[in-house]
């Protein structure tokens, strides 16, 4: 429904737009057909109120066409087409109301000309006015809903650094890395000192990336590649990462901590649930227009799957579809060894393209 | 002889080997414990405390496949436990009832020493150390998702979905599934309430029944019915069991 119609005040003033119109059109029969104001207004007022209506129509022919320079002769033929047809229209409504009028104005009031080319024309350029005003409107709703959208998607980036940042801080993950330390500061005190730079490097880089909408990919995949580095330390050899990163891609924006959490369930409901262990895969590639970024782990069959591993992916799905609208999508999909989170991203060079309305 | 003191035998189970080098250089100060074996899954420690005998676990919660908990309930002797975590509620809920004690990860030396105090203690008091009311007060609530069947020396894990129906032998319940058949000592009552209520029906005194498994009901004699399952296999239904079982159709 036009926004005009839904919101009161504006329909107020909207009509009240169109009474200097009408009084215009009357001014124009006065002239032309040497009648009373009286009368002229009598045929005038409705005759704007009509064509007030028949306006409203055009919002539906707006919202249809988008307004695109590439468009431009489509959209000039199908709006002066639709205002003609609608000008017509009310002409004939306008002669309907002036006949019903006639017999109680001893037929002065047919003396009113409504085959008029100028007024056709009047009635064209008026809707085609009307159709202007519609798409600033549709413009302002747009902007409107970016702004909103682009809120939403601040909340949900802020909600993942949270996120991120609870995982680093999750006790399991935090005690048993502390307690991994403890094991080798007298076992192999350098790697208990690489450990401890690894930690820190991980809590430090959340909480940058964590302020930023989007970070080129290769900040993403450094915080990947820490956190599996020390998660490697707790699991020793069962944990076996592997990339697969195609070079030339790093400088992408992507939306900030979008792979963490895949990668940390990869981890907690794939290589924890495994006696000997198994592969954590990060694949990222260009697919045409597409960028894919994609996390495979080992699984244990015999795991009953627990709840919970649904939320970190639901919400980076629910991220992906405010950032890229149907653009990018999220998939998951597994066999017998083997879970698999794949990420289709458009391929963007420009991190402003990324997050409509967000400013930071 | 009782002027020495007796040397206990510690079993050693965590998953993660730096977890197990900690604890094992801590020991190594303590005379009179000697580290009588190390597993790295639950598998393992099941055997070893059956093979090693030890008098004192230190046990891992968080493991794959078995979890520290369900170790316990696959043990054949009772064993003092010292439960080791970096973070676990039910360690807490099972201590106040019958573990030794806990330990959170990271730890130092005092505290480990304090455990094996209080450990010898017990040990020394020849207290009881139950492993079965352990583990039966540290498991999760709600449902059972898998059946854990000791056997000799082997695990199965049943998951409750592959269990066509149960029947009640003595001491015993007899698991059936696909064709298979698993013993293990429980009673068909106990392990009723264990059970999603929705799924499994005691259809019988003997017998409670996979609903999902269930093709049809036929009548057979008098005030007796007999159930027909997909696989065709007949199990009788009481009066009592049908009544059960129109409640869930």
């Amino acid at each position: 429904m036009s926004p005009i119609l839904a919101n009161p005040r504006f329909l107020a003033l909207y009509l009240g737009g169109w009474l200097p119109l009408g009084g215009l059109l009357a001014a124009a029969f006065v002239q032309q057909a040497g009648i009373s104001w009286g009368e002229a207004l009598l045929v005038a007022l409705p005759l704007a109120l009509i064509h007030a209506s028949l306006s409203l129509a055009t919002w539906y022919l707006c919202r249809a066409l988008p307004l695109r320079r590439e468009h431009a002769v489509r959209l000039a033929v199908a709006h002066v087409g639709a205002a003609a047809a609608s000008s017509a229209l009310w002409l004939l409504l306008g002669r309907i109301w002036a006949s019903v009028l006639a017999p109680a104005f001893a037929d002065s009031v047919s003396r009113i000309e409504m085959r008029n080319p100028l007024l056709f024309f009047a009635g064209v350029l008026v809707f085609l006015f009307a159709a202007a005003v519609h798409y600033i409107l549709l413009a302002f709703e747009a902007s409107r809903r970016a702004e909103r959208t682009g809120l939403e998607l601040q909340v949900l980036a802020r909600d993942a650094e949270l996120r991120a940042l609870r995982a680093q801080l999750d006790p399991h993950f935090l005690f048993n890395s502390l307690n991994s330390i403890n094991a080798l500061v007298s076992v192999d005190p350098k790697k208990a000192r690489q450990m401890c730079v690894l930690l820190s490097d991980l809590l430090r880089t959340s909480l940058q990336v964590g302020a930023q909408a989007t970070i080129p990919l290769e900040q993403e995949l450094a915080l990947v590649r820490e956190y599996l580095g020390v998660e490697a330390l707790r699991f020793g050899e069962r944990l076996r990462p592997e990339f697969r990163i195609e070079p030339g891609l790093e400088a992408l924006a992507v939306p900030s901590l979008l792979l963490q959490p895949l990668v940390e369930n990869s981890i907690t409901h794939g290589i924890a649930n495994l006696v000997n262990g198994g592969f954590v895969r990060l694949e990222v590639r260009r697919n045409g227009a597409a960028l894919i970024l994609a996390v495979e782990n080992s699984i244990d069959p015999e795991t009953p799957r627990r709840a919970g591993s649904g939320t970190g992916i639901e919400n980076v799905r629910k991220r992906l579809r405010l950032s890229y609208g149907g653009r990018a999508t999220l998939s998951t999909s597994e066999n017998a060894e083997c879970f698999r989170t794949e990420i289709t991203l458009p391929l963007e060079l420009d991190p402003a393209t990324l997050t409509p309305g967000v400013e930071s | 002889m009782s002027e020495t003191r007796t040397r206990l035998r510690a079993l050693l189970v965590d998953d993660e080997e730096l977890a197990r080098t900690v604890l094992r250089e801590l020991l190594a100060t303590h005379a009179d414990i000697e580290v009588a074996g190390e597993c790295a899954n639950g598998f393992e420690a099941v055997k070893a405390v059956s093979e090693l005998q030890p008098d004192l676990v230190f046990l891992d919660i968080q493991m794959p496949k078995l979890n520290g908990f369900e170790v316990l309930e696959l043990l054949d002797r009772d064993v003092a436990v010292v439960f080791v975590t970096a973070y676990d509620q039910y360690a807490l809920r099972a201590f106040e009832v019958h573990a030794v004690d806990y330990l959170l990860k990271p730890f130092g030396e005092e505290r480990l020493a304090a455990a094996l105090i209080e450990a010898r203690r017990r040990l020394q008091a020849q207290e009881r150390l139950p492993v079965a009311a352990l583990a039966a007060a540290a498991r999760p609530q709600g449902p059972l998702e898998r059946i854990l069947i000791r056997d000799g020396a082997r695990v199965h894990i049943l998951s409750v979905e592959h269990i066509d129906y149960v029947e009640a032998q003595d001491d015993y319940v007899l698991f059936h599934s696909g064709g298979k058949k698993y013993m293990k000592h429980e009673t068909l009552a106990n392990l009723e309430t264990q059970l999603d209520a929705k799924r499994f029906v005691r259809i019988h005194r003997s017998y409670l029944l996979h609903i999902e498994r269930l093709s049809r009901v036929e009548p057979y004699a008098k005030d007796s019915r007999v159930a027909i399952l997909q696989d065709g296999t007949k199990l009788p239904v009481s009066r009592a069991g049908y009544t059960r079982l129109s409640t869930l159709l």
